[in-house]
């Protein structure tokens, strides 16, 4: 293996130990973030995003990193993203927890998994059909909201903070 | 607030806390080691998978294959990345004792029957459809929810709105009736 085999598996084992550590790898915990029943998801995810925002936004405010937005070409976005999510409630993992809770001995996880490659198979035969409909509508290219709505992206990141310890707080109080 | 589940789990403020920590080290580490600034994800790897496992059988049809040719069929970074998160799962719950085999999930189980042919297909058929859509979108809830939200992304926002969105409306109507 090569060093950049090798850095992803250390990161990698790194991330399913927290992943599981944070029992968020079970089907339940995922429907029930989308049921609104069980927001443990929730409180995972915009935890990493409240922390890993300020390190690379800075990181890159000192040149260190360069930031990599994915384009923002509406159709493919709104639609994959609807699509997405329709599969995601149904399988009840995603691509990356699917794969975590394969390694905490939730073996049917095999079922969502295969049928991801199968999809991913899929995309790539309709590919050609999704560049010339889709993915040709609306294309603005990779923006980040700072530059979109024209407002200091410290002001986003602490509004981004206050909005999201608020929902903690509200988790918290009814026990969801 | 506990920093202990009553499994023995961690409170997901602690675990989500450490991943955000995780990832600015890794946005650090592989700009640093491998030359490039390289971000969290993990759909990209399932493209990459079904390229390796195709190209066994259909060799020139993976090779002609337009999408397969973009995306570069290889074990990358993120690949390992995958493949690690199974072992990283597996070494926390054999240490926590949470480690369960489990042919069927509770909450389906309790809405539609122990059938594990019935779980199969639908978890095959959710599968298919979901990972279309996150090729199409060009991400899932690792490099649009993480990732790209920790860089504010207009796409990745707009992304991660969806998912939840669509999820919560197609979960509320798949598994939102009490099973009788």
């Amino acid at each position: 293996m090569n060093i950049d085999q090798w850095l992803g598996l250390v990161t990698g084992v790194l991330f399913g130990f927290l992943l599981q550590k944070g029992r968020i790898l079970r089907f339940d915990k995922q429907i029930g973030a989308m049921l609104l029943t069980d927001m443990t998801l929730i409180k995972f995810m915009f935890s990493a995003i409240l922390v890993g925002m300020v390190g690379i936004l800075l990181l890159s405010d000192f040149e260190i990193i360069k930031l990599s937005h994915k384009p923002m070409n509406v159709g493919a976005v709104l639609l994959g993203g609807a699509l997405f999510g329709g599969g995601w409630a149904i399988m009840g993992f995603c691509p990356g927890t699917s794969q975590g809770a394969l390694g905490e001995g939730r073996w049917h996880a095999v079922f969502p998994i295969t049928g991801m490659v199968a999809g991913a198979a899929l995309y790539a035969e309709l590919y050609p059909f999704f560049k010339s409909t889709v993915l040709a509508w609306k294309d603005f290219g990779t923006i980040g909201l700072p530059e979109a709505i024209g407002v200091s992206q410290w002001i986003i990141v602490s509004l981004f903070w206050v909005g999201t310890l608020s929902l903690f707080y509200w988790f918290e109080k009814k026990k969801l | 607030m506990k920093w202990k589940t009553d499994d023995s789990g961690w409170s997901p403020y602690l675990a989500g806390a450490l991943v955000g920590l995780m990832a600015i080290a890794s946005v650090l580490v592989t700009t640093e080691l491998l030359g490039k600034t390289t971000f969290i994800g993990a759909s990209t790897t399932f493209v990459r998978a079904a390229g390796l496992l195709e190209r066994t059988i259909f060799a020139d049809h993976v090779v002609a294959n337009e999408y397969y040719t973009t995306t570069k069929v290889f074990v990358d970074w993120q690949f390992m990345l995958v493949v690690g998160i199974v072992l990283g799962a597996l070494i926390s719950s054999i240490m926590d004792k949470s480690f369960r085999l489990e042919s069927v999930p509770p909450t389906w189980k309790e809405r539609f029957g122990p059938s594990i042919g019935k779980r199969a297909v639908w978890a095959f058929a959710g599968g298919v459809v979901a990972m279309v859509g996150a090729r199409l979108a060009d991400g899932c809830p690792s490099g649009h929810g993480l990732s790209g939200s920790m860089q504010l992304s207009v796409s990745s926002l707009v992304a991660l709105a969806m998912f939840f969105g669509v999820g919560a409306l197609v979960a509320h109507i798949v598994y939102g009736r009490r099973a009788s």
